[in-house]
C-alpha cells in the first residue's frame, strides 16, 4: 500500500467515513455494502469507481482495510477534482477538498438532484446557497428562517462542498422540515422545523377537512426537494460531541470557521449513523442538544395542539371525553405508518393503559407520528412534554430539558401509573394476608376470655408469637395466595401436627388467619350462644389422628352413638403431645365452681393432674359439670381411668378442634353440655388408654369453661345433666333435669355447628390427602425416572 | 445459567409468544410445553367452576419432569401461559411463580388494551418483551 498522509481535516473525515462504513463494527474493515454505496454517492462515474477500488488494493484484498478505504476516499477526492487517478497523486496532491458523497435514500433522489446541483456547483458558496435560498421562501413560514437561513447558509454552503452527500445523507429522514433549515441553525432548525412543519401542515390541513387528507400532506414535504439543512435540522442533535454542539451554536451567530466543519463532519457522518441507528440516542441527542439551550424536541407547538385538538374534535367532540380505541385506531391507521409502529405509538401514548384515548393522550399519540412520519424515530420512553398530565398548552415555555431527565423521568411516570392492579393488589396482598394472618393470629389468641381461656390464649400468643418467628414466612407467604380453607387447614394441621401445642396453636392461628377461617370462626363463635369471641382453639398438637373434632360434643355423639368404641377417641388422645400449654385442670376449675361437679372431679385421682392447671380453670362450672360426670363415672368405673379417659377425650376432642383452628374451638365451646355429655360419653367409654395430656382436657374444659362462665352456672350443671342424662346411661350422673328442651337445643345447636366444622374439617382433610397422594405420585416418578440412571 | 422458558397459548392453543432464556434447547423447552398443553387443558376443564378467581387463574406446578418444573396459569379469557424452568432453579418458590404469571397477566392486558393489537397475533410489544426479558433475567 502506498503510504498516505492525510491532513488532520481528511484524517478527521476519513474515519468518520470508516465508522460509517464499519457497520460489522471491526473498526478494521469497512463493509463492502456500505463502502460501494459511499462510493456511489460519490457521483463517480462506476469506472472511476472500479479504479479507485483497484488502486487502493481492495481488489486485492477482497476487503476494504482501513488503510484501503482512506486511499479510496482520497481517491475519490482526486477524481471529484478533476484530477486523473494516479496512486502518486495520493500524497501529491496538496489542499484537495474532502471527498463528496452524495448518499441516496429513499426520497433522497429529489435530494440528489438538488444536491447535484450544488455539487454541480463546485463552489463554496454558490450554488448550494443559491439553491438554498430561493427554497425557503417557498415554505410558509419560512419568512422568519430566511434570516437565520442566509447566516447559515454560507456555512452550509462551505460544509456542502465538504460533504454535501453527508448532509444529505440524513435529510430523507427529515424530508419535511429541511428544505429552508440551514444545518447551522439546527438546534433551532430542529424546533422551527416543527414548527414549520406543524405550521406548514396545520395550513394545509385547515385547508383540508379530512383527516385523510392530513397523511397525504405529510407525505407532500418528503417528496419535496430537501436540501442538506434538512438532515441538519433532522439530526439536529449531533452525537454527543460538544464541540460540535459548539459549533452548531457557533453556525447560527455566524460563519463558522472553517476548522470547525471538520468537527462538523465526523457529527454529521455519525449523526447519519446514529440517526439511522438508534432510534432513542437520536432523540436523546435532539433532546440534549435542546437541553443545551434550546427547546424540547418533544414539545407540541400551539399550532400543532390546536391541529390536534381540531382533529381530537372530529371524532370526539367532547374534548374531556375518551376517543374509543376503535376510533382512534381508524384515524392512525390513515397515518399509512406500520401497525407495529402504530402499536408502539399506542403504547407510548395510551398512558392509563385503558384502551382509550383521552386529549393529552390523542396529541401525544397524534404528535408521535407526526415524528416518526417526519422520520425521527420513537423514543422508548413517552417523552416527558407528552405525557399527559405535563403537556403544556403554552408551548411558549422552552424550557430546557436534559435528556436524562426526559427518560428518566417518563420512565418512573409511566410505571407509577402503570396499569398493575393486580401487581400491587398482590403486593398489597401479601402484607394484608401477613397482617391478617397476624390480626387474625393475634385476635385468634387474643379473644377476649376470662381468666383460663385468657391466659391460656396468653400463653397461646406468646408461644404463637415465638412460631411465628419460626414460621412466618414460609407458611404465611405461602399460603396467603391460598385461601381455600381447604388448603389452609390442612396445611395448618399439618404444621400443627409438626409443632407443638402452643406452636401448632398459633400457627394454626396464623394459617386459618386467612379471612375466609376468620369469618368461620367468628361465625362459629357468634352462634355459640355465649357469644364469646371466637378463640382460636388451642392448636391441638399434632394428631395423627383428624378425625376428632374439637368439638367435644361431637365426639361425644360419636362416642354415645358408639359407645362401643370408647377406644377410639382416646388413643387419638394419646397422639396429642403434652406440650399443651397447661391448662387449668378441670378439677382445679371445677373446684370453684358448683360443688357435686367440682368435688366429683376434684375427687378423682385425675384430679392431681386437673389441679395442674386448675388456677386458670377456677370458674367453669360447667366444666366441673362435665368432670364431674366424668369423675362420677369414673368414679363408677375406674376412678383412675376416668379422668384419663376424660382428658383422653377431652384432649381428643380438644385437638380435633384445634385442628378445626378455631371453629372448632367455638364449636368446642360452643357445648359445655356437649363437652360434658362427651365428657360422660368419655367416661362412658371407660378404656383407660394413656392418659391423654392434661392439658387437653383442660383446654377444652378453658374453653367450655370460658364459653360456659356467662352462662348461668346453675344452668350448666342442669344441662350436664340434662344432656348427659339422656345421652349417658351413667347412673352416676345425677343432675338434676331441669330445662331440658332448652339444653337439648342448645346442644343440638352446638351439635350442628360441630358437625359443620367437621365436615369441613373432613373436606380440608381429604384435599390434603390429595396432595399427599400426589406428591407421592410424583415422588414414585421421580423415583421410577432414576432408577435407571442407577443400573447405567 | 437457569433456563428459563416462557411461552403464552391463545385459547386456540397456538402460540403467541415465546420467549426462552438462554435461547439454546428451546426446542426442548417447546416440546415440555407442549406436553404441558395438555395438562393445562386437563386442569382447566376439571375446575368446571365459574369462578375466576385468581387462585384459579394460576394452575401450580403443573407436572415436574426430571429436568424441568411446568407452571400453568390460565387467564380468564383462557389464554395460556406456560412457565417452564429447570429444577436446579430451587431459588424460585411458588410465590415468585405466582408473581411472575401475575406480571405477564397485566402486561398482557396492557398489550391487548392495545388498538392496534388483534386478539390471536404474536405479540410484538417492545414494552411486553422488555418486562419479559426483565422477569428472566430476574430469576435466570
Amino acid at each position: 500500500m502506498e503510504s498516505l498522509t492525510l491532513s488532520d481535516v481528511e484524517q478527521k473525515y476519513y474515519s468518520e467515513l470508516f465508522v460509517y462504513c464499519d457497520t460489522d463494527n471491526t473498526k478494521k474493515v469497512a463493509s463492502n455494502g456500505r463502502v460501494l454505496d459511499l462510493f456511489r454517492a460519490a457521483q463517480l462515474p462506476s469506472e472511476v469507481v472500479l479504479q479507485i477500488t483497484e488502486l487502493c488494493g481492495a481488489t486485492r484484498l477482497g476487503h476494504f482495510g482501513r488503510s484501503q478505504f482512506y486511499i479510496a476516499l482520497k481517491l475519490i477526492a482526486i477524481a471529484q477534482s478533476g484530477l486523473p487517478l494516479r496512486v502518486e497523486s495520493l500524497n501529491s496532491v496538496k489542499d484537495l477538498p474532502l471527498p463528496r458523497f452524495v448518499v441516496g435514500k429513499n426520497e433522497a433522489e429529489a435530494r440528489h438532484a438538488a444536491l447535484y446541483q450544488d455539487a454541480d456547483s463546485q463552489g463554496l458558496y454558490p450554488a448550494p446557497g443559491t439553491a438554498l435560498i430561493p427554497r425557503p421562501p417557498g415554505r410558509g413560514l419560512q419568512n422568519k428562517k430566511g434570516p437565520p437561513s442566509s447566516t447559515s447558509l454560507p456555512a452550509h454552503e462551505v460544509i456542502q462542498p465538504l460533504a454535501p452527500s453527508i448532509e444529505a445523507q440524513p435529510e430523507p429522514t427529515s424530508p419535511v422540515i429541511s428544505p429552508h433549515q440551514s444545518p447551522p441553525t439546527s438546534p433551532h432548525s430542529w424546533r422551527k422545523h416543527k414548527r414549520q412543519h406543524s405550521g406548514g401542515n396545520a395550513d394545509r390541513q385547515q385547508v383540508v377537512a379530512a383527516t385523510g387528507a392530513v397523511w397525504t400532506q405529510f407525505r407532500e414535504p418528503q417528496t419535496g426537494p430537501v436540501t442538506g439543512d434538512g438532515m441538519w435540522s433532522s439530526h439536529s442533535p449531533p452525537p454527543p460531541l460538544p464541540p460540535s454542539q459548539e459549533s452548531w451554536v457557533s453556525f447560527t451567530a455566524d460563519t463558522p470557521p472553517s476548522s470547525t466543519l471538520p468537527a462538523m463532519h465526523p457529527s454529521s457522518v455519525q449523526e447519519s449513523t446514529t440517526i439511522r441507528t438508534v432510534a432513542s440516542a437520536a432523540t436523546t441527542n435532539e433532546i440534549q442538544r435542546q437541553s443545551s439551550g434550546y427547546d424540547d424536541p418533544w414539545k407540541i407547538t400551539d399550532e400543532q395542539r390546536q391541529y390536534y385538538i381540531n382533529q381530537f374534535k372530529t371524532i370526539q367532540p367532547d374534548l374531556t371525553g375518551l376517543i374509543p380505541g376503535s376510533a382512534a385506531k381508524e384515524f392512525f391507521t390513515k397515518s399509512k405508518l406500520p401497525i407495529l409502529e402504530l402499536s408502539h405509538i399506542w403504547e407510548l401514548s395510551d398512558f392509563d393503559k385503558d384502551g382509550a384515548l383521552t386529549l393529552d393522550e390523542f396529541c401525544a399519540a397524534f404528535h408521535l407520528v407526526v415524528a416518526r412520519k417526519n422520520g425521527y424515530d420513537l423514543p422508548e420512553k413517552l417523552p416527558e412534554s407528552l405525557m399527559p398530565k405535563l403537556i403544556d398548552l403554552d408551548d411558549s415555555a422552552e424550557v430546557p430539558e436534559p435528556a436524562a431527565e426526559v427518560g428518566y423521568s417518563a420512565s418512573p411516570v409511566e410505571v407509577t401509573p402503570n396499569k398493575s392492579p393486580s401487581m400491587p393488589s398482590l403486593n398489597q396482598a401479601w402484607p394484608e394476608m401477613n397482617q391478617s394472618n397476624e390480626d387474625t393470629a393475634i385476635v385468634h389468641p387474643v379473644p377476649i376470655r376470662m381468666t383460663p381461656s385468657k391466659i391460656h390464649m396468653q400463653e397461646m400468643e406468646l408461644k404463637r408469637t415465638g412460631s411465628d418467628h419460626n414460621h412466618p414466612t414460609s407458611p404465611l407467604l405461602a399460603k396467603p395466595p391460598e385461601l381455600s380453607e381447604e388448603t389452609k387447614l390442612p396445611p395448618s394441621m399439618k404444621f400443627v401436627a409438626a409443632n407443638t401445642v402452643g406452636d401448632g396453636y398459633s400457627s394454626s392461628d396464623s394459617f386459618t388467619s386467612d379471612p375466609e377461617p376468620i369469618t368461620r370462626q367468628r361465625s362459629q363463635s357468634g352462634a355459640s350462644p355465649e357469644a364469646l369471641k371466637v378463640v382460636a382453639p388451642p392448636p391441638p398438637p399434632p394428631r395423627p389422628q383428624q378425625s376428632h373434632s374439637r368439638s367435644s360434643s361431637l365426639d361425644m355423639n360419636r362416642t354415645f352413638a358408639a359407645t362401643a368404641a370408647p377406644g377410639q377417641p382416646q388413643p387419638s388422645a394419646v397422639a396429642f403431645p403434652p406440650a399443651v400449654p397447661p391448662r387449668p385442670l378441670p378439677t382445679q376449675s371445677s373446684v370453684p365452681l358448683t360443688g357435686h361437679r367440682v368435688e366429683a372431679e376434684g375427687v378423682p385421682a385425675g384430679g392431681a393432674v386437673l389441679t395442674t392447671t386448675s388456677p386458670q380453670q377456677i370458674p367453669q362450672q360447667p366444666n366441673f359439670a362435665d368432670f364431674s360426670q366424668f369423675q362420677a363415672f369414673a368414679a363408677s368405673e375406674q376412678p383412675s381411668s376416668l379422668p384419663d379417659i376424660d382428658k383422653h377425650s377431652e384432649a381428643g376432642q380438644a385437638d380435633k378442634i384445634s385442628e378445626g383452628a378455631g371453629p372448632l374451638r367455638t364449636v368446642k365451646s360452643d357445648g359445655p353440655a356437649d363437652e360434658r355429655t362427651s365428657a360422660t360419653v368419655n367416661s362412658a367409654k371407660g378404656s383407660s388408654g394413656p392418659l391423654a395430656p392434661p392439658p387437653k382436657p383442660v383446654r377444652r374444659r378453658l374453653k367450655s369453661e370460658d364459653e360456659l362462665r356467662p352462662e348461668d352456672e346453675q344452668i350448666g350443671p342442669q344441662k350436664a345433666t340434662a344432656i348427659a342424662a339422656p345421652l349417658t346411661s351413667q347412673p352416676s350422673i345425677s343432675r338434676s333435669v331441669g330445662k331440658d328442651k332448652k339444653a337439648i337445643q342448645a346442644s343440638i345447636r352446638r351439635n350442628k355447628e360441630t358437625n359443620t366444622v367437621l365436615a369441613r374439617l373432613n373436606s380440608e382433610l381429604q384435599q390434603q390427602l390429595k396432595d399427599l397422594l400426589e406428591e407421592r405420585i410424583s415422588l414414585e416418578v421421580q423415583l421410577e425416572q432414576l432408577r435407571p440412571f442407577s443400573h447405567l | 445459567m437457569f433456563h428459563i422458558c416462557l411461552l403464552m397459548f391463545s385459547p386456540q392453543n397456538y402460540p403467541l409468544y415465546i420467549r426462552s432464556v438462554p435461547c439454546q434447547n428451546e426446542l426442548k423447552f417447546h416440546y415440555t410445553v407442549h406436553t404441558s398443553l395438555d395438562v393445562v387443558e386437563e386442569k382447566v376443564s376439571a375446575v368446571g367452576k365459574s369462578l375466576a378467581d385468581q387462585r384459579e387463574l394460576y394452575l401450580g406446578l403443573l407436572y415436574p419432569t426430571e429436568d424441568y418444573k411446568v407452571y400453568g396459569y390460565v387467564t380468564n379469557s383462557k389464554v395460556k401461559f406456560v412457565i417452564v424452568v429447570d429444577s436446579s432453579n430451587t431459588s424460585l418458590r411458588d410465590n415468585e411463580i405466582r408473581s411472575m404469571f401475575r406480571k405477564l397477566h397485566n402486561s398482557f392486558t396492557d398489550v391487548m388494551c392495545n388498538s392496534f393489537y388483534n386478539p390471536g397475533d404474536p405479540i410484538q410489544s417492545k414494552a411486553f418483551n422488555g418486562i419479559v426479558c426483565g422477569m428472566m433475567v430476574q430469576t435466570g
